[in-house]
């Protein structure tokens, strides 16, 4: 068998696969805390609370509703969405003119909330959610085998992602958010209605989060604190990428995905802690992110 | 300025006569550990306005140390303490010099970042004993003279050490150095071009804050005799946020007040409730954040400076 750095090969490249897995995570979950930095100025500290609903509600709704997975899949979003929306109008409308930490505070407390409340409803353990039929099995590629669940996962992250970012690069209403991000009272003086704008991108944004739930729920175990260390992994993904940068986000959350599953193979010790390892040289070495502006 | 004496008269007089009164002594203090820590960090939060979200580091970082220190190698009380702040001084001044590199929100993030790299450590190390945490610290004495076993004798000995953290931070304030702090929160630019070196002053806050976070940690492990991974966790650096933010940042007493209705709510909160615990945490942030940003000693100041001007 081959094998590199005395570890066989095909251990290599599962590992690699799950490090893909867990970065597709990272880049949608990014992704949306970029787009809602963007425009809101609002660093969502409950992105990880909408990600663990998203899964829950897929959850849910299979087990008291009957609701499938795929269907799951454009439910969840919508559902979480709307409460992001909600939450949105409530309350974050209200810190936008003070300063922005308040934001990152208000949103910790919606994540306590929201866990809080999960978690007296549905316990601390966590609850399995079965891989939907068509994706289960594998492909035999010779030198290893390829779970088709998790094939899958990548693949409709990566399209998400790319659809994400064509829409905010090369649409006209892309062109209109970046405009409203750049300089919101103007383009309101044009016409246009920052404030719904605002709204649906933060709901968007969240949208996004609860997605990657609905994904993550048959290959993690659906739990009321499954996003709670997530978060700061990925606000470390975001640090490290440059905040506010949509390519920035979707490259280093699969790149430091990858290198997790490989420090999973040379090093497991330090498979924790290696994401913040990395952000704390790249803040040394160039404090705006591998992808960000010096202000 | 009358008031503000007689307030501190009547709050030295309870803490003085609080272990007769019924209060359980352990609870006290308890309170006074956590007490400690807001006003630790309120010296970054509130008056140079830098919100560290790791705060917890260097809490159970110190708590682990001198809980090792004590049990493990057989240091005596005083030293072991010595040792834990030392650890955590170590800690803030590594932390701090990546973190002041970046503003606002992102030295939120990193922090954050940096504490949860602290938390796995912990988890990990053979030291701190994993999921267990360490148990059974033992008290001690003061350099053999005074024993600590005594739950009154150590309630004045955390009580003594209160008092020095508490006006050591108000001398620090009202220092030079403080003033230089307060021109940096009031406009940061502007202290640059004054010829101020900004990223040294607060290091140096951030290091004065961290180490004594630190000191609050030790005490809290030699008080209640363990140290576990809730002290490191994401969760305690969240709550000393919200005591300093509830009591009123930039307030002196305010931290003391937070720290007082947070530790009051989680220990008769809890066994009534149970995980609703978290969503009342996270509801009083909610409303903190919305309606109350002053805090309660913030809008008592603000009520008394309206009434004489």
């Amino acid at each position: 068998m081959t094998t590199v750095f005395g570890v066989p090969l095909p251990a290599i490249l599962g590992q690699l696969m799950l490090g893909l897995v867990n970065g597709s995570f990272y880049a949608l979950l990014s992704l949306g805390l970029a787009v809602i930095f963007g425009l809101l100025g609002v660093v969502n500290f409950a992105h990880g609370a909408f990600y663990m609903l998203g899964a829950f509600a897929a959850y849910m709704g299979l087990e008291f509703l009957g609701v499938n997975y795929w269907l799951a899949l454009l439910l969840a979003p919508l559902t979480v969405g709307l409460l992001g929306i909600i939450i949105e109008r409530l309350f974050l409308r209200h810190l936008y003119q003070i300063e922005p930490v308040y934001g990152l505070l208000l949103t910790f407390g919606i994540a306590l909330i929201a866990e809080g409340i999960m978690r007296s409803l549905f316990g601390a353990s966590g609850k399995s959610y079965p891989v939907p039929p068509l994706l289960q099995g594998g492909f035999n590629l010779g030198f290893m085998v390829l779970p088709i669940y998790r094939a899958w996962v990548i693949l409709a992250s990566v399209t998400v992602c790319f659809v994400t970012w064509f829409l905010i690069e090369r649409t006209h209403l892309g062109a209109r958010l970046r405009a409203a991000t750049e300089n919101a009272k103007l383009v309101q003086a044009f016409g246009i209605n920052v404030p719904l704008l605002v709204m649906c991108t933060y709901g968007a944004g969240v949208a996004l989060a609860a997605l990657a739930g609905v994904l993550a729920a048959p290959v993690v175990q659906v739990s009321p604190l499954m996003g709670s260390s997530l978060v700061i992994v990925v606000f470390a993904v975001v640090v490290i990428g440059g905040m506010g940068s949509i390519v920035g986000a979707i490259v280093s959350g699969l790149g430091l995905g990858l290198i997790e599953g490989l420090t999973k193979v040379v090093y497991p010790e330090a498979s924790n802690i290696v994401v913040f390892m990395i952000m704390a040289v790249v803040l040394i070495w160039r404090p705006a992110g591998l992808f960000g502006k010096e202000q | 300025m009358r008031a503000q004496i007689a307030v501190y008269v009547v709050l030295a007089a309870l803490a003085l006569i609080a272990p007769f009164l019924g209060l359980y002594p352990v609870f006290l203090m308890k309170v006074l550990c956590f007490a400690m820590f807001a006003c630790a960090f309120n010296l970054l939060l509130g008056f140079t306005k830098m919100l560290s979200f790791g705060h917890a580091a260097y809490f159970g970082s110190s708590a682990y140390i001198t809980g090792w220190l004590v049990t493990v190698q057989g240091w005596g009380t005083i030293e072991g303490i010595v040792g834990g702040v030392f650890a955590a001084m170590l800690l803030g001044l590594v932390i701090g010099a990546i973190a002041v590199r970046r503003q606002g929100i992102y030295f939120a993030m990193i922090t954050l970042a940096l504490a949860q790299l602290v938390f796995f450590v912990c988890l990990q190390a053979d030291f701190t004993g994993g999921e267990n945490g360490l148990q059974g610290i033992p008290r001690g004495s003061i350099f053999g003279l005074v024993s600590l076993g005594n739950d009154r004798t150590m309630y004045y000995f955390v009580l003594a050490v209160f008092v020095a953290v508490y006006v050591l931070i108000r001398r620090i304030v009202h220092s030079p150095f403080g003033q230089v702090l307060k021109a940096i929160r009031a406009n940061e630019p502007r202290s640059v071009s004054l010829g101020y070196k900004v990223d040294r002053y607060k290091l140096m806050a951030f290091v004065l804050s961290a180490s004594l976070s630190g000191l609050a940690g030790s005490l809290k492990a030699l008080v209640l005799g363990f140290a576990t991974l809730s002290d490191v966790s994401q969760t305690n650096s969240g709550e000393v946020i919200l005591m300093t933010l509830l009591g009123g940042s930039g307030t002196f007493l305010g931290p003391v007040i937070g720290a007082n209705v947070v530790v009051t709510l989680q220990e008769y909160l809890s066994d009534i409730v149970g995980a609703w615990v978290s969503v009342i945490i996270g509801a009083i942030f909610v409303v903190c954040v919305l309606l109350f940003r002053r805090g309660f000693v913030g809008e008592i100041q603000r009520r008394f400076a309206q009434r004489a001007g």
